[in-house]
This record gives structure tokens, sequence and C-alpha cells, in this order.
């Protein structure tokens, strides 16, 4: 990164600029957006000393490394944006080994044209998130594409964090008679953002779930140090996550539909799209696997955090060689919970 | 087929529109099908147009008729 | 949710259920046949077959407008969506059908065709108004539910003189379906499907009412029950037919009466006659040709026609060789019955159209009731 003073340099104008090809070009321009808007913003010891890497001391223990590509659309959405969404996203990665996050890296990939006002709002907001995580942004590095070949910006960050001794989370840990919870609200997050796309414009007041769940994993693991899995059902929604861990597992589970926490709104809107609330992203919510003696004492440390008011035990893991998910419907019969096949996308029949 | 859900209309914002409320989530559909339309209305909307009123004395005698099963089973089982 | 959640309530399933037991004849077999896709969804995603005596079965029918669309249209909307300056507009059920040389909709686009997906046509035609300069051409599909927001799309697009769009019509027709199953062969005469009698499509019916209906129970001899979209409607209606059966009965009864009545939807119906009328002959998947089964847009507003407007020319493509969809489709085998089904053939990697449409018979029981296929049934550790 450059140090050269010059006798004037006149400010980056975040109000009407845009991003050009020159400030993705390593030179004079690129200093000045780092410094004027990365630094400034993350304010840190790593970042103000202007290498291209951090030095950072990591407490002893096994590490946890977790990485995370932004490519969300709309950028700004009820309840988040990008930014805050990609600290979030990762700080959670490195939670859900049951390791407390420590620093972040991010990189961003921004498109020729992109309006500067909008990269400020989405850097504070990555600030701010980062901060009250007391999780900082280290390091990072940024590119410029050309205008078409990038949706505004993409962001990747990456996060490193240790394992307390003790604690071994892991997706093939679930075993028979293991309790399962989630910590709150299904499908908030999917919904806000269905709800921007031009051609589905319904209006509703859920906002994205976007939250760093690690202080409330720490409390769950305070209370049960035996947690068996832990995860965050983003894409592909909380179906997915079960059967990822029901096959990292070899076991099956089932799940009760009158016991999943599910806000009146995103029911309506997913009746409205034709959409099963099951597969609908979340990005502040967990699912715990824990042995069913230790359910109860689990339920009620979530429910004494903020993150997890709405916290439910939603069923049991079984013990099943096909892995199936089932779910018991409020109706009464049973049916599978399959893998998400493609995108889930509205239907009209 | 034909996914269609009962909405509740809460405004008529324009000729042949309304706005519909299903638990707090809003749209605004097309009334081009039917006439008639008041706010406070239940409608069946399609694909964004409201195809046909919900008739609310007929839903409740539905919701009775179901329940009667119940009923009739308890008759028989005091025989 | 009002007006859902009551008719989804489990206690009363029981309650009905335990009706349907009593009241099903213990020497006699049932078979009715849910012809409308969204009934067929309705049965797997609340396990409906579960609370089921036995001895009544249910088959699933062809309701489904994208299973029954044949390969060839899907390669011809691929075709307009390729054409220069055309944004083909589409609901979202369409993307992933396959079609012919391993394409779809959804492929289509990832390779730059300009298509999107919309929620209502209404936004099709907003597309001509704010896109002067591009052709938009709307895939239009579905049964009588669907046809008249169409009608109205139409029209509207002729009233404000928006020549930039068409529709590609797709529109098919319910009575003509049931007639189709009722003519075949299994069914007259050969008598290997057992036939009892039906659960008539909720919310077509909205549109067409319950007289259509009335021709099948008198000339075929099996009552007809219309029923709404909720699970304890359709087993409401499984009670209803066991009932006419027992007494003898064949009438078109109505228990969605809180959105059907026996002319239906007036309006509507007469702003379809306006835009559309019969082809006198249409290919449904599954099914072959069935005369005076589905509509084209009528001379007046041929401008609005994209068949007309890029002369499009129908290319039938026969199914793959193993896809057993029209015997599926015409209730003569279940989907477990064809031997690439769950293996080959999965939603992911549909082969023909039962598995494309999630409420496609193949679709439903893949996604919801494959795991009692199994002669390993999961057993809860106590």
């Amino acid at each position: 990164m450059s140090t050269i003073r010059a006798g004037y340099v006149r400010p980056v104008d975040f109000k009407h600029g845009r991003i050009d090809m020159t400030h993705g070009s390593g030179g004079r321009a690129t200093a000045q957006l780092v410094d004027e808007l990365f630094v400034r913003a993350f304010d840190n010891e790593w970042l103000r000393a202007g290498n291209d890497g951090a030095q950072i001391a990591m407490p002893p223990g096994r590490m946890v490394i977790a990485t995370d590509a932004h490519v969300v659309s709309p950028l700004f959405f009820p309840g988040g944006d990008i930014g805050c969404l990609s600290v979030h996203g990762t700080v959670n990665d490195v939670a859900m080994a049951g390791a407390m996050p420590l620093y972040l890296a991010a990189t961003f990939v921004l498109e020729e044209g992109f309006p500067l006002a909008d990269l400020q709002r989405i850097v504070q907001s990555m600030a701010a998130a980062a901060r009250a995580a007391a999780v900082p942004v280290v390091t990072g590095d940024t590119k410029v594409v050309e205008q078409g070949k990038g949706d505004g910006v993409f962001i990747t960050t990456t996060g490193v964090g240790v394992v307390p001794e003790g604690v071994d989370i892991d997706g093939s840990r679930a075993r028979p008679g293991d309790a399962i919870l989630v910590s709150g609200t299904l499908g908030d997050h999917g919904v806000a953002i269905m709800s921007l796309r031009e051609n589905l414009s319904f209006e509703t007041s859920i906002e994205s779930d976007t939250a760093a769940l690690h202080h409330l994993v720490a409390a769950m693991i305070g209370a049960v140090p035996g947690i068996h899995c832990l995860r965050d059902p983003t894409r592909g929604g909380l179906a997915t996550t079960l059967n990822e861990i029901a096959t990292q597992s070899g076991c099956g589970m089932t799940i009760r539909e009158r016991d999943l926490p599910i806000k009146p709104q995103v029911s309506a809107a997913c009746e409205f799209l034709g959409l099963d609330p099951l597969y609908v992203a979340n990005e502040g919510k967990l699912v715990a696997i824990a042995p069913a003696e230790d359910a109860q004492r689990l339920l009620a440390t979530m429910r004494a955090h903020p993150l997890g008011r709405d916290a439910a035990i939603i069923g049991e893991v079984v013990a099943d060689p096909l892995g199936f998910v089932q779910m018991e419907t409020t109706f009464g019969g049973r049916r599978n919970v399959d893998w998400l096949t493609g995108e889930q996308l509205p239907r009209i029949c | 087929m034909c996914l269609a859900i009962p909405a509740r209309v809460v405004a008529l914002p324009g000729p042949a529109e309304a706005i519909i409320d299903v638990d707090g989530v809003r749209k605004r559909i097309s009334l081009a099908l039917i006439d008639g339309v008041v706010v406070g209305d239940y409608v069946i909307v399609h694909v964004g147009y409201a195809l046909a009123r919900l008739d609310e004395a007929e839903a409740a005698r539905t919701l009775a008729l179901f329940a009667e099963s119940g009923a009739r089973l308890a008759e028989s089982s005091r025989q | 949710m009002k007006y859902i959640d009551e008719f989804r309530d489990g206690a009363l399933a029981r309650r009905i259920a335990s009706s349907i037991a009593r009241e099903a004849l213990p020497d006699r077999r049932y078979h009715f046949m849910e012809f409308c896709g969204g009934h067929t969804h309705a049965i797997s995603r609340y396990g409906i077959k579960d609370l089921l005596p036995p001895n009544v079965e249910m088959i699933h029918g062809p309701g489904c407008p994208v299973c029954v669309l044949p390969i060839g249209r899907i390669d011809s909307a691929i075709e307009l969506a390729a054409r220069p300056g055309v944004i083909l507009a589409t609901y979202a059920d369409t993307m992933r059908v396959p079609a012919s040389n391993g394409l779809s909709l959804m492929k289509a686009k990832a390779r730059g065709a300009d298509i999107r997906m919309v929620y209502t046509c209404a936004d099709a035609v907003a597309m001509a108004r704010a896109n002067p300069d591009r052709e938009i051409v709307f895939f239009a599909i579905g049964f009588e539910t669907t046809t008249p927001p169409t009608a109205v799309a139409i029209l509207e697009a002729a009233a404000a003189g928006l020549a930039n769009f068409s529709v590609f019509c797709n529109h098919v027709l319910t009575p003509a379906a049931i007639a189709n199953i009722l003519e075949s062969p299994e069914v007259r005469e050969l008598g290997t499907v057992p036939l009892d009698g039906f659960i008539g499509p909720a919310h077509v019916s909205t549109v067409i009412g319950t007289q259509p209906y009335e021709y099948f129970a008198e000339e075929y001899e099996r009552p007809v029950v219309i029923a709404g979209f909720e699970p304890l409607d359709v087993m409401q209606a499984i009670l209803m037919l066991v009932r006419q059966l027992n007494e003898g009965r064949a009438e078109v009864e109505n228990e969605f009466t809180r959105a059907v009545t026996r002319d239906g939807n007036i309006k509507a119906k007469a702003l379809v006659a306006e835009v559309f009328e019969l082809r006198r002959t249409f290919e449904w998947r599954g099914l072959g040709e069935v005369p005076y089964s589905a509509l084209r847009i009528k001379e007046k507003y041929r401008g609005h026609d994209a068949e007309e407007r890029y002369g499009i020319a129908y290319r039938a493509v026969a199914d793959n060789k193993a896809c057993e969809c029209g015997a599926i489709l015409r209730g003569v085998k279940k989907p477990t019955d064809c031997k690439v089904f769950g293996t080959v053939c999965t939603p992911a990697n549909p082969i023909g159209s039962c598995m494309v449409s999630s409420e496609g018979a193949c679709a439903a029981h893949y996604t919801y009731g494959r795991f009692k296929d199994v002669p390993v049934v999961a057993a809860a550790v106590s």
C-alpha cells in the first residue's frame, strides 16, 4: 500500500463518485480508497499498520477457519445489507464449530460504475457489525471488474477462531435419541429478500434475521459442552441442513410441524408463492443437536438469550440407515422432508 | 393445480384493483374478473387476480359439516 | 391464516377419517381419481393416504398443466425466446421442464436468452409498456383457472395498442381431459383401471362452475365431488364419494361451496369467450391428441398471438421410451411401477413430465412419500 503523501489530496467523492478501473489498479487511487473507506471504517491497529497481511496472535487450541462468498441481490434489504450479512455469515460459520471467532478477512470484487455512496454504506455496515460482534476485519483486498461482469459488489469473508477444550461439534455426531432444536423463527431472511424482487413485489414488515450468533453459541456450550452438532440453516433452509447432518451422521430424523416456530407473515408469504418455509433461507438462526437429557437445559439457555427467544425443540434423531428426514404434519400424517432440488421457485400450480 | 389463496380485501386503490392482506402480507391484485367487491370481503387470488368471492357463511357451514363427523362418531359409540 | 388453517385441522381430519373408515363397506374397494395436481400435492404433503382405510385408493389424474405440456411446446417457447429482441415472460413452473437437446428454459436463460419469471401475466403487459423497443411474449399455460387472467391481459394489450405484446397460448380444458380418461380403453372396456368417482378441481370450478361435470356423472354414471384445496376438503370429498357409491348415486356434489357455484364466474367465462376459441385438437403429454381440449386466440386478437406472429411450427417430440408418464397420468400405473422412478428419474433430473412439476404424481410421491416404499421402516429409538 502506498504511503506517499501529496501536498493536497482531493478526498474521495463518496456522494457522487463511482468505482472505475483505476480503483483496482493497485496504484494511488486504490490506496486512497482503501485508506479513506476501509481503514477509516474498520479502524483497527492491523489495518492502520498498512501491510498486505495481518500478524495476529492466536490463543492455543484447535483452530477453525471458515470462508463465505456473498453475492446476495438486492444489496440492501429490510433488516440488513450485503455488508453486515458477510460479517455475520462467517462469524456464524466459525461459531458453528463451537469456536469463538477472533479475526476476519474481507475481499471485495467491485463492478466498474458501482456508486461509492452504496459502497460506503455497505462498508460502514460491515464495520458496525464487526464492532458489535467484537471480531475485527484485519486484512482485505479490493479488485475491480468491468461493467457487466459483476453484480455491483461481491464480498468474500474468511474467519478464524479457536475451539475450547472439551468441545467436539461435528455434523457426523448426531445419534439416535438426540434432540433437535432451532434457535428461532424460520424463513424470515428468504421472505424479506423475496419481497423485494420486482416481479414478486409483496409488502411485508418481515425483516431479515441476519445476526452474529457466536455469543449465543458460547452460552449454549457453557450450559451443554456435550452438544453434538451445530449448523446455521442458510441457503436451502432447515430442510437442507437437517438432510446434510442426517447424511453425515448416517441416521434419520423426525420433526414435528406443530413445533416449528414460523411467523404468520412468513407462512402467508410462502402460501402466496407456493414455497415451503422449510426450504427458505435463514441468516440469524441455528440448528442444535444434543443428547436428549440435555435438551431442556439447552432450550432454557437459548431462550434466555435475545437471539434465542423463540427457540424450540422440534424433533429427534432416529435410527434409519436410509437417512430420511420425516415430518409429522399438523394434519396428522407423515411426509418426507427431502433435499432441495435446484432453486426453490415460486409456482402457480 | 392452481395455487390460489383466500385473502382479505383491505383497500380499493383504483378501478378494478384491490390491496389484499393475508396475515400482514399485502399485495396489489386485479379485480378485472369479479364485480362488487368491498373492503372486508375475502377473495380467492390466483396469479394476481381475484377469481371469486369467498362466501363466509358457506365456509362456516363447511367447517360445521366436518365437525359433524365427530358427532356421528360419538353417537355411534354410545350405541 | 383465515380460511386456510381451519381447513387443515388435524383433529377434524381424524374425525372425518373415522367416518370414512366406518362408512366404507369392508367388502368393497373404492377407487377415486383426484383430477387436479393441486389435490395430488395436498394428498402427498399432508399424508392423507395414512388416514384412509386400505380399501379406499386414490388414483392421480392428469390435472397438472405443466405435466401435460408436450416437450415440443417447450421447444417452441425456447425458440421464441431465442428470437432477437424477444423477452419471454413465463410462470416459474415451466423453467425446469426438460425439453429437446438437453435444454430447458432455465438452461436457455443461462445461455443468454432473455427469459423472465413473472408471478402474474399483468407484469408481462407492464413489461411491454416499459420496453417499447422489445417484443414481449407471454408463455401462457394452465387450465381454466389461469385462462381468464390471460384473457384480461390480451384485452388490456389490445385496448392500449401494445403491438409488442403477444401470448404463446397453451391453455387446456378440464372436461376434455376427464372425458379422455373415461373413454380410455383401460377404463371403458377393459376395466383394468377401476375408476369409481372423481374429486373435481377446486379453483378451475370457481370459474367454470359445477355444471360442466354433470355430463360425466350422467353419461358415465360416476359421482363427482368438487373439493376445495385444503386437506380437510379433500377428506370430506372422499367421504361424500364413499356415501354416493354406497347409496348407488352418481351425482355432482359440491364440497367447495364457499367458492364454487353451479354457474361459476360468469364474467370470467365471458372474457375468455371473447378472446379464445377451441382448437380442434391438441397434443397432451401422456394422453396423445385430445379433441377440443385446448384454446387458441381468436382472429380478432391474432395480432397478439405469438404462434401467428413468429410463425412457430410445432414439432411433436416423443417421450423417453422408459418413461411411464402417459400411463401414470391416466391412472393406469403408479410412480413406483416405473422402472426409472427414483433412480434415473428424480426431481433433480426429471425424465418425464410427472417428475418435473412439484404436483406431478411422481414428484409428489418422491418428495413426500417415498420413505413409505422402502421395506425398512424407520423406527424411533425410545
